[in-house]
C-alpha cells in the first residue's frame, strides 16, 4: 500500500518540480528584462515628474502634481493631442477601407500577385528617417511631386506641402499612410488566408453572389484580424513621433505638433526633465487606458481563453 | 559650431538618444581610468588622457583635430588625447547626463552664454581662469562671452558673426549699384530683385533660429547696449526697444522679402535649402554666420561661387536707440572638466589659440573668425574679410539670445519666434516666452 502510494507520488512531485523549472526558465529572463526595462523606467518617470529638473543634479524641487496642471491645461498639449487623434481617426476611417479593398484584391489569384504583394510592403521595411528624408526632398516647393503635378496638367493642386499650417497634418497623413499601409494588408491578407476557402464555396453554391459572400462571410470572419489593427493603428498614432520629427519638427508653429514631438522639445530639448518626465506619463495613461477599455469591449471575444481563463 | 547643425542631426538625433546612456558610460569611462595621477603634479610630467567631446564630426574639422591632438601629444608625450567627435545637437542631451554622471568628458563642445551658466550648476566645470591668466588677454573680448560671473569656464577658439551674405551676380542682374546701409534701403533693394524675377532673401525657417536672427538683430539695433545686457542677464525683455523691435520686424516681413514656403526649408541642408537657395542662385541674400562659407560649397555644382559671394552687416534702423555698428555674434570653444587632467586640459586649450594652430583652424578647416585676432591675416576670402573687419570694428557684441540666455528660455524664444513667422502669436507671445519657459 505504502509502496503504491509513494511510486503514486513520486512521478507528481517530479512533474510539479519540472513545471517549476520550466516556469522559472522561460519567464525569468523576460520578466527581469520586463521589470528592468519597463516598469522601473516607468517608476523612476512618475518619480522625476513631481519635481521641477533640468537634469543636473540632485531631485531637491519637489512641486508635486504642479508638472501635471501645466501638461494638462497647456493649449500646446490639447493641440498635440487633438492632432494625434486626428491621425488616429483618419487612420481607421481611410487607411482601414483601403487596407481590406487592397487585400481582398491581392487574396485573388492573378497575374504578378507576388510582385503586387512586394510593392505594397516595401514601404514598410523601410525605416521611418529613410521614409521621411524621401518624402522631405519629394515635397519640396518645386520638388518632384510639384513638378509630377504640374506635369499631368494639375498645376492647380500645387502647394506649400509643408510649409502650410492648414495642409501639413494632411500631408504628414498621406506620408504615414503610405509608409504604414503595407503593413495593414500583410496583417489582413494573413486573416484571410485562415478563412477556410469551403465556407465560401458553400456559400457561393447555396446561390450567394460574390458580393454576398464577401459581405456576409469573409467580412465578418476577417473581424478579430480588423480589430487588432485597429488597436495597433491607435496605439501607433498616439505614439507617432520619427516622420515628424524628421519632416516637420512639429511646425510650422505646432500645425504638425504631436504628444510626443511636444515632449521631445519640451522635456528634452529644453531641458526640463520633469517636465518630459509628465508628459510621458500622460501619454502613457492616455494609452494604457484605451488599451483597457479596448482589450475589455472589443477584443473580448477574440482573446477569450488568452486572458479571461486562468491557464492551467 | 552653427555651421554644422546639420539636419542629418535629427535623424541622428533619434539614434542617440536611444544609446546616450550606453554612449556616455563607455565613452566616459576611460579619463577615470587614467587620468589618476595626483592632482598637485604639473601636467607636462604626469601621465593623463583626455578624453574629448568635439562636433567635428565631419571633414575637414575631423582630420584637423585629430591632427592637432597628435602634433599636441608629440610636443607633450605624456599627454593623450581621446577625441568622441559628436554631432552639434546632440551636446544638448549628452551634456546633461554627462556633467551628472561620474565620468564626464575631460574636455567638451561649449558655446559659453546662458547654457554654460546651466551647466555651470552641476558644480563639474573646470575654474580655468588661473590656469589661464598668463595667456586669455590675447584672445581680447572674445573670451567674456564663456565666462560665468567673472569665472572663466570655458575658452572660445574661433568667433562667429552674423551679417547678410549676398550674390553679386544678383544684384548686377537686379540693377543694384551698392550693399544697402538701412532698412528702407534693403527694401528697395528687395522690390528690384523681385521686379527682376528673383527671390530676395533665403530663409531657412524650419531650423527656426534664422527666423530668430532676425528678430535680435531688430534688437540689437532698438536696444542700447546696457539694456540689452541686463535683459538677458535678467532673463526678461519687458523693455519696450524689445517690442520695438517686433514692430520693426513685421513691417519688414509685410514686403515679403523671403521665399514662398520658407517655413518648411531648413537652413543647411540639401540644394532645397536656404543655403543651397544662394548657393544655387535662387535667392539673392541670406542673414547667416561667417560659417556660411564652409556651409555652401557642398551644396552646388559651381566651383566659383565663392568669389560670387559678399558680405555686408545688418543694416540700421531710422531712429533706432541701440549702436549701428554692434553685430549679433558668437563662437565655438571648450570647457575643461574638474579633476586631475584640469592643467593638462587648459594647456591643450592655450596650444588650440596659439597662432599658428588658430592659422591651421582658419586654412584648414574654415572654422571662420579665428579666437586669436592675430591668426586674422590668413583670412583669404574678401567676403569672410569683410565679415572679421565688421566684427573687429564692432562697438560690441550681442551673443545670439538662444545661446545667451539659459537653455530653457533661449530654446523657447526661437519657437515663439518661429511661430511669429508661422503666423502664429504676437509681441507679447514673443516677449513673454523668456519669462513663462523657466516655471511652465
Amino acid at each position: 500500500m505504502a509502496r503504491t502510494h509513494s511510486a503514486a507520488r513520486r512521478p507528481n512531485q517530479r512533474h510539479r518540480l519540472r513545471k517549476r523549472v520550466e516556469l522559472t526558465v522561460l519567464l525569468g529572463p523576460p520578466l527581469v528584462l520586463f521589470i528592468g526595462f519597463v516598469l522601473v523606467p516607468m517608476v523612476f518617470a512618475a518619480w522625476y515628474s513631481l519635481y521641477n529638473w533640468s537634469g543636473f543634479g540632485p531631485l531637491t524641487d519637489f512641486i508635486g502634481l504642479q508638472n501635471y496642471g501645466g501638461v494638462l491645461t497647456g493649449p500646446d498639449f490639447h493641440e498635440a493631442l487633438e492632432h494625434n487623434l486626428i491621425i488616429a481617426s483618419l487612420s481607421v476611417l481611410i487607411q482601414l477601407p483601403i487596407s481590406i479593398g487592397m487585400a481582398l484584391l491581392l487574396n485573388r489569384r492573378m497575374r504578378g500577385q507576388t510582385t503586387l504583394r512586394l510593392a505594397v510592403f516595401a514601404p514598410y521595411v523601410l525605416s521611418e528617417a529613410t521614409t521621411a528624408v524621401m518624402w522631405l526632398l519629394l515635397l519640396e516647393p518645386g520638388g518632384p511631386v510639384d513638378a509630377l503635378l504640374k506635369s499631368v496638367g494639375l498645376g492647380g493642386l500645387v502647394h506649400y506641402w509643408l510649409a502650410s499650417t492648414s495642409l501639413v497634418l494632411c500631408t504628414l497623413f498621406i506620408v504615414i499612410t503610405w509608409k504604414y499601409i503595407g503593413f495593414g494588408i500583410v496583417l489582413l491578407l494573413a486573416g484571410l488566408q485562415g478563412i477556410p476557402a469551403e465556407l465560401r464555396e458553400a456559400a457561393a453554391i447555396d446561390g450567394a453572389t460574390p458580393w454576398q459572400v464577401t459581405r456576409r462571410v469573409t467580412l465578418p470572419l476577417l473581424g478579430p484580424t480588423v480589430r487588432i489593427w485597429i488597436f495597433l493603428s491607435v496605439v501607433g498614432s498616439l505614439q507617432l513621433f520619427d516622420i515628424v520629427w524628421i519632416m516637420t519638427g512639429g511646425g510650422p508653429a505646432d500645425a504638425s505638433a504631436t504628444m510626443l514631438t511636444y515632449l521631445y522639445f519640451n522635456g528634452v530639448q529644453r531641458t526640463e526633465f520633469g517636465y518630459g518626465a509628465t508628459v510621458s506619463v500622460v501619454l502613457f495613461a492616455i494609452s494604457f487606458v484605451f488599451a483597457l477599455i479596448y482589450q475589455r469591449f472589443a477584443l473580448r471575444r477574440d482573446t477569450a481563453g488568452a486572458l479571461t481563463r486562468a491557464v492551467g | 559650431m552653427r555651421g554644422s547643425r546639420k539636419p542629418a542631426i535629427t535623424v541622428m538625433a533619434m539614434a542617440a538618444a536611444v544609446t546616450i546612456a550606453a554612449c556616455s558610460s563607455s565613452s566616459g569611462g576611460s579619463p577615470a581610468a587614467n587620468s589618476t595621477t595626483s592632482a598637485s603634479s604639473p601636467a607636462s610630467t604626469a601621465k593623463v588622457t583626455l578624453t574629448w567631446w568635439n562636433n567635428g564630426n565631419t571633414q575637414p574639422l575631423l582630420g584637423v583635430w585629430q591632427s592637432i591632438a597628435n602634433a599636441f601629444h608629440s610636443a607633450h608625450p605624456n599627454v593623450t588625447i581621446s577625441i568622441d567627435p559628436i554631432q552639434s545637437d546632440l551636446f544638448t542631451t549628452k551634456m546633461p547626463i554627462a556633467l551628472k554622471s561620474n565620468n564626464p568628458p575631460d574636455i567638451f563642445q561649449q558655446w559659453g552664454g546662458g547654457q554654460e551658466a546651466t551647466q555651470f550648476t552641476s558644480g563639474k566645470l573646470a575654474d580655468l581662469t588661473s590656469l589661464a591668466s598668463s595667456w586669455i588677454s590675447e584672445l581680447g573680448p572674445a573670451a567674456a562671452g564663456w565666462q560665468v560671473s567673472g569665472q572663466q569656464d570655458g575658452i572660445p577658439y574661433d568667433q562667429h558673426v552674423v551679417g547678410f551674405w549676398y550674390r553679386k551676380d544678383l544684384f548686377a542682374k537686379a540693377g543694384i549699384p551698392a550693399t544697402p546701409t538701412t532698412i528702407t534701403q534693403l527694401e528697395s533693394d528687395d522690390a528690384k530683385l523681385k521686379a527682376a524675377g528673383i527671390t530676395p532673401i533665403a530663409l531657412g525657417g524650419a531650423s527656426q533660429w534664422p527666423d530668430a536672427f532676425y528678430w535680435e538683430y531688430f534688437a540689437v539695433r532698438e536696444c542700447s547696449e546696457s539694456v540689452l545686457q541686463s535683459s538677458i542677464k535678467a532673463v526678461n525683455m519687458s523693455a519696450p526697444c524689445f517690442s520695438q523691435a517686433t514692430k520693426d520686424l513685421t513691417s519688414f516681413m509685410a514686403t515679403s522679402p523671403f521665399e514662398g514656403g520658407f517655413n518648411a526649408v531648413q537652413a543647411q541642408t540639401g540644394a532645397g535649402s536656404s543655403a543651397g537657395m544662394l548657393a544655387n542662385g535662387k535667392a539673392a541674400m541670406e542673414l547667416q554666420g561667417d560659417w556660411e562659407t564652409s556651409v555652401v560649397p557642398a551644396l552646388t555644382t559651381s566651383k566659383n561661387l565663392l568669389s560670387e559671394l559678399g558680405w555686408f552687416p545688418f543694416p540700421t534702423v531710422a531712429g533706432d536707440l541701440g549702436n549701428p555698428t554692434a553685430v549679433l555674434s558668437g563662437g565655438d570653444g571648450f570647457s575643461c572638466t574638474t579633476g586631475a587632467a584640469e592643467p593638462a586640459c587648459a594647456e591643450f586649450l592655450q596650444y588650440i589659440d596659439s597662432t599658428p594652430v588658430q592659422e591651421e583652424l582658419v586654412q584648414k578647416a574654415n572654422v571662420g573668425l579665428p579666437a586669436n585676432n592675430a591668426a586674422e591675416a590668413v583670412l583669404s576670402n574678401p567676403a569672410l574679410q569683410a565679415a572679421a573687419h565688421a566684427h573687429d570694428t564692432a562697438a560690441y557684441d550681442a551673443e545670439y539670445f538662444d545661446i545667451a540666455f539659459p537653455t530653457d528660455p533661449g530654446l523657447a524664444l526661437d519657437s515663439a519666434l518661429a511661430n511669429f513667422f508661422a503666423g502664429k502669436g504676437s509681441n507679447s507671445t514673443i516677449i513673454d516666452s523668456v519669462s513663462s519657459s523657466s516655471g511652465h
